[in-house]
């Protein structure tokens, strides 16, 4: 599904390289989790797989179904099929939830060739999928994000996810700053989407939501380069003992 | 003093080119002859003028207006679904073929033409009398010309709460058309009326409405001035508002080179609510837009808003100028201003002047002014989402007008003015 091949990033304003040789192979259907340290370049790769300006590719490739996602305006990737559950998702004064959600879900189908959904069929599913994630009415009339909790904020980006429905899902610490229910909302409204066609890169630094969401894999990034990959086990041992002891041991 | 006497002369000169208007009552000789002095007396408005540093006034106060091609609307005329009374002005003269009969429950109406042939007519005692009032502290010449030429426009008195709104439609034909127009609208106690303008006027149009509001009485005002793109106007609105009394105009600006509107409100009685809002859009060097408002409270637990918004593109110009003044003894006043632009290219730009001036001690008063661009994490937030560029950018550009169009009490006039946004979007998006 998602093939990453010794992708080098280097900020566009600063000679700074930040992710230097990333590879990562993830099949259909399976869930692969990322760990690291602040800064070793998590979300810069979450944010350049999804087209964010700032950053400049100095070497390698990132497929999506054998199409360079790289070349790729933001939204085409979108409607590719890839999805990124920002880790501050942004707040929209003046666009309405449910305007942005319904934008979001046209514009894709339109740009894959489908019907616009009516706008009763919409609202009914929606309803359906936010009832699921506890969000209220209220919630999807405000604008995009504002005045949303943090809990909140995460629960919106999960009912994005599950409307649009795309293929690739990347989550960059959906977990933080949730509580324990919260926690177990996202979870499930993750494994809900759980299909063999549809594939998860979860960012977090938490053992605990991937008690929830079982990975297949579990990889440790550190300073800009995927250093160690293991099976669920990996992640009890940074539960355990942190990062330093995997990162002297690569070292 | 010598540039007093420059202007002095250049004001005597550009009068003598006005065509002077037929005789009419006692009454209207004298106003107009007043209004004649206050212009002689104050000249005519040129760029050193405190209050038209930002706005140039040249092609408003030269002899000829220069030329404005029409446009050739590609949609239905604006408000076309609601249930309104029709009042057409061509070049700025009343056009009774294209409008309806000049009557409607709640008030009665007349031609300016017809009020100002009648000796013993209401309106004496309103025209020109708060375009006067209006003249200080700050000048106001281009409104005392209004006033000494002006011979179209309505009188209207309401006594009751008005059958429906009344929709002044403004069109031109002429390339040089210079038209003048006066309306004078009085709101008897507890009265209501919405009063709805659309449409260009003139290739160069100067408009004045005084608007004088009894105890409790309710005054709507919803504009949407034409999109074509050469015309000019400098507009006043000069309200005086007695105690409960209400007031809420709008105005939706799209295109024109040089629009210039003044609101003046004068809050005489107490509690009483005074809403002046506006969204403007402009695209292009040739662009320029300018609001300049004044409110003055003088009594108590008065509310006032001013919300404007500009969304300004490839070089055009905003301007804001805002002020509210509250006088001595005018406790409990709550005046509100926010002027914002929005910049889509470094190439525009946005002047503002908003300014509080208070001489009581027991007010609430607030002001800002912001000048940004389209905030790159939202376009891209949105963009993630699988929305294009252009679209996720026009939703951007709404958002940010939303605050102003908020502010119309009418739903739909409200959508009515949101569709013509989205239309001035939709043309240039590609
Ligand atoms: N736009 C940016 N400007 C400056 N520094 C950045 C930018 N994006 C990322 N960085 C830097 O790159 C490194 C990796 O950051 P990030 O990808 O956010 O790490 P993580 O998500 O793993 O905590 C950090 O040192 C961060 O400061
Ligand atoms: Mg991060």
């Amino acid at each position: 599904m998602l093939e990453i091949k010794g992708l080098k990033v280097k900020l566009e304003e600063e000679d700074k390289q930040i992710l230097k040789g990333v590879d990562l192979s993830i099949a259909a259907g399976s869930v692969h989790a990322i760990m690291g340290p602040n800064g070793s370049g998590k979300s810069t790769l979450s944010y350049v797989l999804s087209g964010k300006d700032g950053y400049e590719v100095t070497g390698g490739s990132a497929t999506l179904d054998g199409v360079d996602l790289l070349d790729m305006e933001p939204e085409d990737r979108a409607a590719a099929g890839l999805f990124l559950a920002f880790q501050y998702p942004v707040e929209i004064p003046g666009v309405g939830n449910m305007t942005f959600l319904r934008t979001a879900v046209n514009a894709q189908r339109k740009a894959r060739g489908q019907d616009e959904m009516s706008a009763g069929e919409f609202l009914k599913v929606v309803r359906e999928k936010a009832k699921a994630l506890q969000i209220d009415a209220d919630m999807l009339k405000r604008p995009v994000n504002v005045g949303f909790s943090g809990g909140e904020k995460k629960r919106n980006e999960i009912l994005q996810m599950a409307m649009l429905e795309p293929k690739m899902c990347v989550l960059d610490e959906t977990d933080s700053g949730l509580d324990v229910d919260a926690m177990k909302l996202v979870s499930e409204g993750v494994n809900a989407l759980r299909d063999a066609g549809r594939s998860f890169l979860v960012i977090t630094h938490y053992q605990r939501l991937l008690d929830h969401i079982k990975p297949d894999f579990v990889h440790i990034m550190a300073d800009g380069r995927i250093v160690k990959t293991g099976g669920p086990e990996l992640a009890l041992e940074v539960e355990n003992n942190g990062y330093s002891d995997i990162l002297t041991e690569v070292a | 003093m010598v540039m007093q006497d420059r202007k002095l002369a250049l004001t005597e000169d550009r009068l003598a080119k006005i065509p002077r208007p037929a005789d009419g009552a006692d009454w209207v000789t004298q106003a107009r002859a007043a209004a004649m002095d206050r212009v002689i007396a104050m000249g005519l408005p040129n760029k050193r003028d405190e209050y038209w540093k930002f706005t140039d006034p040249a092609t408003l106060v030269q002899a000829d207006a220069p030329e404005a091609n029409t446009l050739k609307p590609s949609e239905p005329p604006i408000f076309d679904e609601i249930d309104r009374l029709k009042v057409v002005f061509v070049d700025g003269v009343f056009d009774a073929d294209s409008s309806d009969d000049l009557a409607l429950a709640g008030l009665e109406i007349a031609r300016l033409v017809d009020a100002m042939a009648t000796d013993d007519h209401w309106a004496k005692d309103l025209y020109g009398v708060l375009e006067k009032n209006g003249q200080t502290p700050v000048h106001r010449p281009l409104a005392a010309l209004n006033t000494a030429f002006a011979t179209d426009g309505l009188a209207i008195r309401v006594t009751g709460k008005a059958a429906k709104p009344i929709s002044l439609i403004y069109h031109y034909n002429s390339t040089h058309s210079d038209a003048i127009l006066h309306h004078c609208i009085k709101i008897e106690e507890g009265a209501e009326l919405t009063v709805l303008e659309t449409g260009p006027a003139a290739a160069r149009f100067n408009k004045v409405m005084e608007v004088d509001i009894s105890e409790g009485g309710t005054f709507h005002h919803v504009r949407a001035q034409g999109r074509d793109h050469e015309r000019r106007a400098v507009t006043a609105i000069f309200a005086r508002m007695q105690a409960n009394s209400a007031l809420k105009s709008f105005t939706l600006t799209v295109n024109g080179v040089l629009t210039r509107n003044e609101c003046v409100i004068d809050i005489q009685g107490d509690d009483v609510s005074a809403h002046v809002a506006g969204a403007a859009v402009g695209d292009g060097a040739d662009f320029h837009h300018d609001d300049t408002v004044f409110v003055t409270h003088d009594a108590l637990n008065g509310e006032s808003r001013q919300v404007f918004k500009k969304v300004l593109r490839n070089g055009a110009t905003g301007v804001f100028q805002g002020k509210i003044l509250v006088k001595a003894g005018a406790q409990k006043t709550d005046g509100y201003q926010i002027s914002q632009a929005l910049l889509l290219d470094d190439d525009s730009e946005f002047l503002a002047k908003p300014e509080l001036e208070i001489y009581a001690d027991d007010v609430a008063c607030s002001h800002g002014s912001t000048t940004g661009a389209i905030d790159e994490d939202a376009l891209f937030y949105l963009r993630s989402r699988g929305v294009p560029a252009q679209t996720a950018n026009d939703l951007l550009v709404l958002a940010f007008l939303a605050e102003a169009l908020d502010e119309i009490a009418d739903e739909t006039l409200a959508a009515a003015l949101l569709d013509r946004l989205e239309g001035w979007l939709a043309r240039r998006s590609s």
